[in-house]
């Protein structure tokens, strides 16, 4: 989870990525960070996110995305 | 078969009668015979195609979905024993096996398509570049091909992606392809939205079947009274550039959205009032376009369905396929984080909105079109900034006459746009559009020359009061239906609004020698 708080951190240092629950619905994250988001996760943990996994629902917060990884990786 | 025509309105009865009075069982096998025959009424050659693509579809559809189970069985059973890296192979093997057979389903369909659609574009191109002189192919393009394919092809991805499991009964597979009020132009629907409602037994509803009969009768209003009519106009202007320049350019820009607005959400209104009154669900195509801010809220509200299948089946795998993500992460190396984030998408954007033309017609007008669509929307996205310091500073956002400018210069831009959609070729295009800037010819539209584009006055005054119903009706429908509004009023006013839409359409439908009853705009793509 701290890795990936890490790569939210550094793409936004001014949000508080543990608490945000609506990432996308506030429009935090847009379509650039997304891409930006599965190509880091990719690098770091080895997971490739599929495109049909690119809901609002798995990008909202960072525990929605870290349990995407973790389902991912099962 | 055309949806105005009087054997289209007298079958669309038949079956919707027939749908009711046969046994309940009987219903979804009836709109496959009704849809096989629509479509052979237009042509049996076409059979063949629709055919191919639905046993090609189906033949693959169950390898896809049965390797999908073996795995789910197989991890259930060694998961405990499994590593790590060894579950990761065992996924990649399955999916590599599944990925095969989907590109050969997608090579096959999307191979008729091409071949079919897009031979004597290549012709054309091939004979202007290499001076070379061969002969253009005698090709009919099947009716409704662009869309049945595209949702086909989407069912096929859903199928392979785990989202759907296979439908196991061909002729239910069959019925979706091809059902037949969507099969001309669209709405292009989902397998997993659609189906539930397209095969479900159905009891008759009073308010649903008057509801999807009110809508059927909207679509007609805006077809055969405003649509209809104003395409004699437009077919003017665009057929004599040499003679129609500037302001006439501009009032045929104009004509044309509202002819364009009319004909697609007209036939899109017939499709899905005709499905709501067998008790049919199907997605909504348009929201109220012509009100959007930008031309980014244009196309989330514009053909959402097709929007939104190549955002779904496009925009977003290519965006993380593995080569882009590489790329990616290069770009950000190499630019620095701000623009290198940016790159990928923006390439993957270039590229939806190429396809997007390419989909639209086998013409350069087309890919030019759909190019120029992208590269705004990029020049949007880029300047959004400037937008939001101006929005601030200004404290503009809220106020109603900047809304209502920035929905006016939404509208010119995408009327621009459509320049290449109308005139024969790109350099006409440009040529026609220049010519707003340099042929300074306002007095001309106040010399009776409006009266010479083949309408009476007769007919403009019938344009302006039916554009002023449609426009107040768009106005009504933004918190609720204005079918629901009016379920609410009397038994009397219903009817009269009923009769009143019914004579209208009989009386000021544009029929007669000076019209010809014109086919869907989006029928040819």
């Amino acid at each position: 989870m701290e890795q990936l708080l890490e790569i939210l951190n550094s793409l936004h240092p001014d949000v508080d990525f543990e608490t945000h629950d609506s990432l996308i619905d506030d429009k935090v994250l847009d379509s650039f960070d997304i891409v930006t988001l599965i190509s880091e996760i990719n690098n770091e943990f080895d997971v490739a996110i599929p495109a049909e996994e690119i809901i609002p629902e798995n990008f909202n917060s960072a525990e929605a995305l870290y349990e995407l990884i973790e389902r991912l990786e099962d | 078969m055309s949806f105005t025509s009087y054997e289209f309105i007298a079958f669309m009865l038949l079956v919707m009668i027939l749908y009711y009075v046969l046994p309940k069982k009987c219903q979804w096998p009836l709109l496959l015979v009704a849809s096989y025959i629509f479509y052979a009424a237009a042509s049996p050659y076409y059979l063949i195609f629709i055919a191919a693509t639905t046993v090609s579809t189906y033949l693959v559809s169950l390898p896809l979905s049965s390797l999908h189970k073996t795995q789910k069985l197989y991890l259930k059973e060694n998961k405990a024993n499994m590593s790590k890296e060894e579950k990761k192979a065992y996924k990649a093997s399955i999916k590599k096996k599944q990925w095969r057979w989907l590109l050969l389903c997608l090579f096959f369909n999307f191979g008729i398509l091409g071949v079919l659609k897009y031979t004597n574009f290549a012709i054309a191109n091939v004979n202007g570049i290499f001076n070379t002189s061969f002969a253009f192919q005698n090709i009919i393009l099947p009716m409704g091909i662009s869309f049945y394919t595209f949702q086909t092809m989407g069912y096929i991805i859903d199928v392979y992606r785990g989202q759907v499991e296979a439908e196991k009964n061909p002729f239910k597979l069959a019925l979706f392809v091809s059902f037949f009020p969507q099969l001309v132009q669209g709405p292009i629907s989902r397998f997993s939205q659609l189906a539930p409602t397209l095969f479900a037994e159905k009891k008759y509803d009073h308010k649903t079947v008057s509801f999807g009969l009110q809508r059927i009768l909207w679509g007609y209003f805006k077809k055969v009274i405003i649509a209809d009519r104003l395409l004699v106009a437009v077919q003017e202007i665009i057929s004599q550039p040499n003679e129609y320049t500037g302001i006439f350019v501009v009032v045929g820009m104009v004509f044309y959205a509202a002819e364009l607005y009319a004909d697609f959400t007209g036939g899109i209104d017939i499709t899905i009032g005709i499905a709501e009154v067998m008790g049919i669900k199907m997605p909504e195509n348009f929201e109220r376009p012509y009100f959007s801010k930008n031309i980014a809220e244009y196309w989330r509200r514009w053909h959402i369905t097709m929007g939104t299948w190549f955002k779904d089946y496009i925009f977003y795998p290519i965006s993380v396929c593995q080569p882009m993500l590489k790329f990616s992460t290069k770009c950000r190396k190499v630019f620095g984080d701000n623009i290198g984030k940016r790159i990928p998408v923006y390439v993957s954007t270039i590229f939806v909105w190429f396809v997007t033309g390419v989909w639209h017609g086998a013409s350069w007008n087309f890919i030019m079109w759909g190019t120029f669509n992208g590269i705004i929307i990029m020049i949007s996205q880029e300047l959004e900034p400037v937008y939001a310091w101006f929005h601030s500073k200004f404290n503009v956002d809220k106020k109603l006459w900047f809304n209502v400018f920035r929905i006016v210069r939404t509208f010119f831009l995408m009327c621009s746009l459509r320049i290449f959609d109308c005139y024969r070729d790109v350099l006409t295009a440009f040529k026609m559009f220049g010519s707003i800037f340099t042929d300074w010819n306002l007095p001309e539209l106040f010399n009776g020359s409006l009266m010479n584009l083949g309408l009476t006055m007769g007919d403009y005054v019938v344009l302006i009061v039916a554009i002023t119903i449609l426009f107040i009706a768009s106005l009504l429908g933004r918190h609720e239906l204005v079918r629901e509004k009016l379920a609410r009023k009397n038994i009397a006013v219903r009817y009269l609004a009923y009769v009143a839409i019914i004579v209208a359409i009989l009386v000021f439908g544009a029929y007669g020698p000076d019209f010809d009853p014109a086919a869907f705009i989006y029928g040819q793509f």
